[in-house]
């Protein structure tokens, strides 16, 4: 488990915990390694694909397609998962997720259960719940297992313990699994993570797994994984319990002849991710007895009732919009106080929250378009930044500083009278805060009260003595 | 009301109204798909494709005639000094060698599967382009648990099963589309110690691949 799940209700605002961020130096060189090393595999496999430009186009529509008849392919998936023997919950939000999943473990008898990795559990808060109920949860994830036993929290949706290295989590590891000889090299700790979960594969009953995609026209699931940790959850226990946002359904089995081609390669840079396991319902001879669904709306209808935000929804969670985001490379994942992290977290954050919690987060951009153009699905995240900012400042209402500030500029520059008179003043004003630098040029290195934002990460250079209008004046005169 | 009719009714306020099923299907069949879905080499070439992209994740990989199937699996399993094999129901007798025990799955524990050097199955259909071989619950191919639990993994996979890119997976995948299906691409990996790839997590570490030819007009 987390040590306390990142809320954004909770969470310290962007930029103070920005700030925080950028002063450790080791957690800037493990995020800025682990991005490089991944851009950089994705970008090899990326340029092999001639047809790389018209997969995501299609990808992009397929996404689009399915949010415009979400509800008809939602029902049809309930109506052949059922029918293939599955049974399916509908949750309105992560209050009501968290309450149907650990009734399903303690209904199975459960007091542990071994986890895949998923956001999705991690935005609804799962595993507190599940320790609250006296349900133990094992992330067998290996980056989740880093995270758990450190009580530490996700910082990337696909590497979630990207900010740590190797001597940090051979600490964890010596301390937690009690192995004071373990070496030292990425092999001796993946050793130790099979070793310590062997026997919880062997031994729990019920599964708890987030979803990559739930296919309309099947009723199945497909979960994209590596490390095997996932196909051994979907396999071996007796109860598999699924939880998925309304937003993970895709029409047709055909569909992904695509989103299998987009997904590994804009996620971890391999043509192929190790393992996809596809399941439908439950099969006697094959897997658990017991199949539930969890479909989980906690605020995405709302994104999808906003046509500029709705294509947030299109998201297929690769992560690679975080790679490329020069800003999310500085700062890492925790500053943005949810498990959704980097350009796409800064968009689907305040969404998810209904813009009440987290509005400083689509300001966490410099809008330089990076992230649009890793997109597998073509989302286009500065456009919906820009949008959101908007909605931000709306809600604010017409009294909060900025607008005031905004309306009193406007006043000014409307009149030639008034802006004179402001820059006059403004030279007066800004007397006591010029120093001269050794070239005698003024340089201002701190603004009070508002303006103060300015200069956080700036100087600002004095006004000159006269203006151009002034100059020139008098040059005529 | 209840949850899934509160959900389903947020949703069709928030697109302005329900949909119906035939308008999304014509709409769907709209969707263009203009990226290669069909084999761009020929056959041969494919067949190298994938032993290649096999290789590249350390895979061992032979091509061999349908008569040397069985030398060439008894090298492989020489090789991984591995004795002990659990098959699954429908595995053809033809390419077991003499010399090692080959077990059928007669639905064995966890533990009891734990117990197994490794296990030998074929495969449904192969992708050159992402070295990947799809296995589906049928005989021959078996179980998930009986290819997830034991350390090694060697699979035959005919050549007349071997396709190059996705979209021919999938086309192929269709008509079985509800069987619990699993896509291998090389051996258990994580990279999430400093992005260093390692080998062999939790699923089988190590996975060899025999590749049988002719057939492919079959």
């Amino acid at each position: 488990m987390s040590g306390v799940a990142l809320d954004p209700r909770t969470a310290v605002a962007f930029p103070m915990a920005a700030r925080a961020a950028m002063g450790d130096t080791q957690l800037q060189k493990n995020v800025r390694h682990a991005t490089d090393v991944i851009q950089a595999k994705r970008a090899r496999v990326v340029g092999e694909m001639p047809d790389w430009q018209e997969l995501r186009e299609t990808g992009k529509q397929i996404r689009q397609h399915t949010m415009e008849h979400l509800d008809v392919y939602l029902e049809e998936f309930e109506r052949n998962c059922t029918k293939a023997g599955g049974v399916v919950h509908w949750a309105q939000d992560a209050a009501e997720a968290r309450q149907i999943i650990v009734g399903l473990a303690k209904a199975a008898g459960a007091d542990e259960v071994i986890k895949i990795k998923s956001m999705t559990t991690e935005e609804i808060g799962l595993n507190a719940a599940l320790e609250a109920a006296g349900i133990h949860p094992f992330e067998t994830d290996l980056a989740e297992l880093i995270i758990q036993l450190g009580q530490d929290q996700p910082s990337h949706i696909v590497v979630p313990a990207l900010h740590k290295n190797r001597q940090q989590i051979r600490a964890i590891f010596q301390r937690e699994m009690n192995l004071p000889d373990l070496g030292e090299t990425p092999q001796d700790l993946a050793d130790a993570a099979r070793m310590f979960l062997r026997e919880k594969f062997l031994r729990v009953k019920t599964g708890v797994s987030g979803a990559n995609f739930l296919i309309a026209e099947t009723g199945g699931v497909c979960v994209v994984e590596s490390e095997g940790n996932g196909r051994m959850c979907l396999t071996l226990p007796e109860t598999l319990i699924t939880v998925a946002g309304i937003d993970k359904v895709v029409p047709r089995f055909q569909d992904l002849e695509v989103l299998l081609q987009l997904l590994p390669r804009s996620a971890t840079g391999e043509r192929m991710n190790p393992y996809n396991s596809i399941w439908t319902g439950v099969d006697a001879r094959d897997g658990p007895k017991a199949f539930h669904v969890v479909l989980l709306d906690n605020g995405r209808s709302e994104i999808l009732g906003d046509t500029e935000g709705r294509a947030t929804l299109n998201c297929i969670r690769c992560g690679a919009c975080q790679n490329a985001c020069p800003v999310y490379r500085q700062t890492g994942g925790h500053a943005y106080g949810s498990v959704y992290a980097g350009p796409i977290g800064a968009i689907l954050t305040p969404q998810l929250m209904q813009m009440e919690h987290a509005q400083s987060l689509p300001y966490a951009s410099s809008l330089c378009g990076a992230c649009y153009e890793v997109c597998p699905v073509k989302i286009n995240i500065p456009e919906v930044l820009i949008h959101l900012r908007n909605k931000v400042v709306e809600q604010n209402g017409p009294m909060n500083p900025e607008a005031l500030a905004m309306r009193a500029m406007g006043m000014i520059f409307r009149s030639e009278r008034r802006f004179r008179a402001a820059q006059r003043l403004g030279r007066v004003a800004e007397m006591p805060l010029v120093r001269k630098d050794g070239l005698g040029e003024g340089w201002i290195g701190w603004l009070p009260g508002l303006l103060g934002g300015w200069t956080q990460v700036r100087d600002l250079q004095a006004m000159p003595k006269e203006t151009f209008r002034e100059w020139w004046e008098k040059r005529n005169g | 009301m209840d949850s899934r009719a509160v959900v389903l009714k947020k949703i069709r306020a928030a697109k302005g109204g329900a949909s119906s099923e035939a308008a999304a299907g014509a709409a769907w069949a709209a969707i263009p798909r203009r990226f290669t879905q069909a084999a761009t080499r020929e056959h041969g070439a494919v067949l190298e494709l994938l032993m290649d992209r096999l290789l590249d994740y350390d895979a061992q990989v032979s091509l061999v005639q349908p008569e040397a199937v069985r030398a060439t699996v008894a090298g492989m399993l020489t090789a991984r000094g591995v004795l002990r094999m659990v098959v699954p129901v429908g595995l053809p007798d033809a390419i077991l060698p003499q010399g090692f025990e080959f077990v059928v799955d007669a639905g064995f524990s966890n533990a009891e599967l734990d117990g197994f050097d490794g296990v030998l199955t074929m495969a449904k259909v192969a992708i050159a382009e992402t070295g990947t071989v799809v296995l589906q619950n049928t005989a021959g191919q078996g179980r998930r648990a009986a290819t997830l639990v034991p350390d090694y993994h060697l699979c035959v996979v005919r050549a007349a099963d071997v396709v190059e890119t996705v979209p021919e997976a999938m086309a192929r995948l269709e008509g079985t589309a509800a069987l619990a299906t699993t896509f291998v691409s090389g051996p258990s990996a994580t990279a999430d110690i400093e992005m260093t790839r390692i080998k062999g997590v939790h699923g089988p570490r190590f996975l060899d691949v025999v590749l049988v030819a002719g057939g492919e007009e079959a």
